[in-house]
């Protein structure tokens, strides 16, 4: 009775001890609660700013434009223009031709070389330059004996210089690079000879080798994951769908169907390395399929996305409310109707939703590609579908891999480049299943 | 089993028979991470400059590499294992049991191995005996093996800056270490005189075993904290010496050559590294770097004997050319490489 009594005592309006401690418990609960989101979103933006500090600078591009006269004499020595005499002609020596050709135009331009060595010179144009000149030759071999403007990437140092990766003092114990080239570069800069330019070829041009990081984009890389996503979606949607509508409408309640039912949540709970193994065992080994094929790197992830659509697709169907089932099953539809007619439709924005963010998690996957050859060196791009699913390709978690362990330091900026891209796509898509489900959510 | 056999098949079946005429028309090389550098650029360049599409490359270890090239013969098992160490019998084995009984080995340069530092911090002055003498597990202390308590570089030699001892070394999946243990560790171990002390403390029961003893104790490192394995590829090393000034890490040749902004290097009995004191054979840690080709393969992948001799020629392997200015040691006797490509010569068994 005392008890009671002493706390008959207490008032509203003055706080007892236990009430005091309660609230400056809650209290403490909330300052961890909001000092934990702080953390989270400090690491989110840090990590932010150090990938889009890296990364941006890989959107431009630094390229000198220069007239080049293609000399018959060095490109078609027969003079005949047959283009299998002509090919004989290297990258080597066309090379030479672009170093020529720009040596000539700082002369004409009575710029000052300083004391830079002429050999020096030819390596401020990067090798990439004469491969595609002599593409373009070979093509139209009309364009011999032409003075063609033509604009070609500089060199992955010189271009770093203007990107603030190498210095005047780097460039002096930098064996790639030295400081006289850099001081032409600037006097080139001035000229309007060398430009600073948005760079398109960064998702265009499919990747390229050590020797040149100004060259190298993500066009192989890109194609290859749309391949991916689209086998993946034209398996794991249907084959999906199909497999919840039975479990879910069909399938007796015994305990064949709750194993399965089990088996599909820990299915998704798989490490995807797993499923790489898997992929390598079936479809290459046991198959036949190619190595380092699109349609081999969609049939693993098919694997790894099916339990995450089937889950979500169970639960919108699960969410159709019964009456609606009844009423068709009542006017005398069948099952397979009702399901069809009105279960499905009802369910189609939270499938859609599913299928979209189960396809985001798949594009950013490397570990399952990693054993079926996708990680590598791909130059050529893929033919179109759908034969070109069975050729090489990249893909873009796979070229970031590829990029972080290259030596060059400029493949650094073209990794987080790289992630850049890849995050756009990631939202892109994970927007796409927003709208979505907002626009055609309906709640019962 | 038989339900999901039949259905991978006609998915295959469906694959095939619509694709069929497909055949492989690009070479498809794996192996070393230390050869993928000058695969890829050759590989590019041979993309560029011949009608034949650019090959594949994948990295992922000569191991692994080489253990690929012996899965069989046919189109969906690869053509060319890039390796920076020599094959094994165990792989030529492998290879035997599935029917890859013709192997060509070609020797394309040298590789070599370096010890660098931080820019920002002191000259190292390295002999094999100083870098076994920091991180070997046990030291000789008045003719007798003790625990290794050196702190600082300038407590194994006097000459070496007082600084801390901590090295980033390749771990042991990497080719490199295996040249790093015999090249230096066994070496520095022989030089200090430790390694006899091991042959006689050794219980083995004939001489052989009492070798492999003492190899295995040359190779023991200290577990403080001094030495650190490195798994990942050289970008780790570099990241961990820019993030620890004083730390001392191992490179290729080629890495190294492409990031003289950051790194400083060691010398080793006082030869300072490059290409020319390599070739010369001067410089004491270097191995050499072969890929193995599917003799089987050739004729049926088109490009493939192309692409071995645009690899070995002149242009590319050759001195001056595009690998060795991105710092591979060039092999002095290419011309014999060159004409063993030329007439397809099958390696023999290992001596």
């Amino acid at each position: 009775m005392t008890d009671r009594a002493s706390n008959s005592r207490a008032s509203l309006f003055v706080q007892d001890p236990r009430t005091k401690a309660r609230n400056a418990t809650e209290k403490r609960f909330r300052i961890y609660g909001l000092s934990a989101i702080i953390t989270a979103l400090l690491a989110l933006v840090w990590l932010l700013i150090s990938i889009f500090g890296n990364g941006l600078p890989a959107f431009k591009q630094t390229f000198i434009t220069f007239p080049v006269t293609l000399e018959e004499s060095v490109l078609d020595k027969a003079g005949n223009r047959n283009i299998a005499e002509m090919s004989k002609t290297t990258t080597v020596g066309y090379g030479k031709l672009l170093a020529k050709s720009l040596a000539a135009e700082i002369a004409a331009r009575s710029i000052d070389l300083g004391e830079l060595d002429p050999k020096e010179l030819a390596k401020m144009i990067s090798e990439e330059s004469s491969a595609t000149l002599r593409d373009r030759v070979l093509a139209d071999p009309s364009l011999i004996g032409q003075t063609l403007d033509i604009t070609v990437l500089a060199s992955g140092r010189i271009d770093g210089y203007f990107k603030g990766r190498v210095t005047l003092e780097s460039a002096a114990i930098d064996k790639n690079t030295s400081p006289e080239q850099l001081l032409l570069a600037d006097k080139l800069k001035a000229a309007g000879v060398m430009t600073v330019q948005l760079n398109s070829g960064f998702v265009t041009m499919p990747d390229a080798s050590d020797k040149r990081p100004e060259a190298a984009g993500l066009g192989v890389a890109i194609i290859g994951s749309i391949y991916m996503m689209l086998v993946v979606l034209f398996l794991a949607l249907p084959i999906g769908v199909a497999a919840s509508v039975y479990l879910e409408e069909f399938a007796p309640k015994n305990r064949w169907t709750d194993l399965i039912e089990v088996n599909i949540a820990n299915l998704a709970a798989v490490p995807s390395i797993v499923y790489g193994i898997l992929g390598l065992a079936i479809f290459i080994n046991f198959a036949g399929l190619p190595q380092s094929a699109p349609i081999v790197g969609g049939l693993v992830l098919t694997l790894l996305t099916l339990p995450r659509i089937i889950i979500p697709t169970r639960a919108a169907l699960k969410a159709v409310p019964p009456s609606i089932r009844d009423a068709a099953l009542g006017v005398g539809a069948s099952r397979l109707q009702t399901v069809t007619h009105h279960v499905l439709p009802l369910a189609m924005p939270g499938v859609l939703t599913g299928t979209i963010i189960g396809l985001a998690q798949a594009l950013g996957e490397t570990a399952p590609l990693l054993l079926i050859g996708m990680v590598a060196f791909v130059r050529d791009f893929p033919g179109a579908p759908i034969s070109g699913l069975f050729d090489p390709a990249a893909a873009l978690p796979v070229q970031i891999y590829n990029w972080t362990q290259r030596g060059d330091p400029g493949f650094v900026e073209r990794a987080s480049g790289a992630i850049i891209v890849l995050l756009v796509f990631l939202i892109a898509m994970n927007a796409v299943a927003i709208y979505l489900r907002r626009k055609f959510e309906r709640r019962w | 089993m038989s339900f999901f056999k039949v259905s991978t098949s006609v998915v295959a079946l469906l694959a095939a028979s619509t694709f069929a005429a497909s055949a492989r028309d690009q070479l498809q090389i794996s192996g070393s991470s230390t050869v993928l550098p000058y695969a890829t650029i050759v590989a590019e360049a041979f993309g560029e400059n011949t009608d034949f599409n650019t090959p594949v490359v994948e990295g992922g270890g000569s191991g692994a590499g080489r253990k690929k090239l012996c899965e069989g013969v046919g189109e969906t098992t690869i053509d060319i294992a890039n390796s920076s160490s020599r094959i094994k019998q165990s792989d030529i084995d492998l290879c035997n049991t599935n029917g890859v009984t013709e192997l060509m080995e070609v020797r394309i340069g040298y590789d070599g191995i370096v010890f660098a530092s931080s820019i920002e911090g002191g000259d190292f002055a390295l002999t094999p005996a100083d870098v076994w003498g920091a991180l070997a597990a046990q030291t000789v202390k008045d003719g007798a093996l003790v625990a290794n308590a050196a702190k600082t570089w300038a407590d194994v030699n006097a000459t070496l800056p007082a600084q801390d001892i901590m090295a980033f070394i390749p771990g042991t999946k990497h080719g490199t270490r295996e040249v790093f243990d015999v090249k230096v560790l066994e070496e520095g171990c022989k030089a200090a005189g430790a390694y006899d002390l091991y042959l006689a403390a050794s219980a083995g029961a004939d001489d052989d075993a009492k070798k492999k003893d003492a190899v295995e104790g040359c190779h023991a490192l200290r577990a403080d904290g001094a030495s650190v394995d490195i798994d990942g590829d050289y970008t780790e090393t570099l990241s961990r010496i820019e993030a620890n000034k004083t730390a001392v890490g191992v490179f290729g040749l080629s890495f190294y050559e492409n990031n003289t902004d950051k790194l400083k290097v060691a010398t080793v009995n006082g030869v300072t590294p490059s290409v020319e004191t390599i070739s010369a054979g001067d410089y004491p840690v270097s191995r050499p770097l072969y890929f193995y080709v599917k003799k089987a393969h050739i004729g049926v992948i088109p490009g493939l004997k192309e692409y071995i001799e645009f690899f070995v020629s002149d242009d590319m392997a050759g001195p001056g050319g595009s690998l060795v200015d991105y710092g591979l040691v060039p092999d002095p006797d290419l011309a014999a490489t060159q004409a063993a490509v030329a007439a397809e010569t099958v390696m023999g068994p290992l001596e």
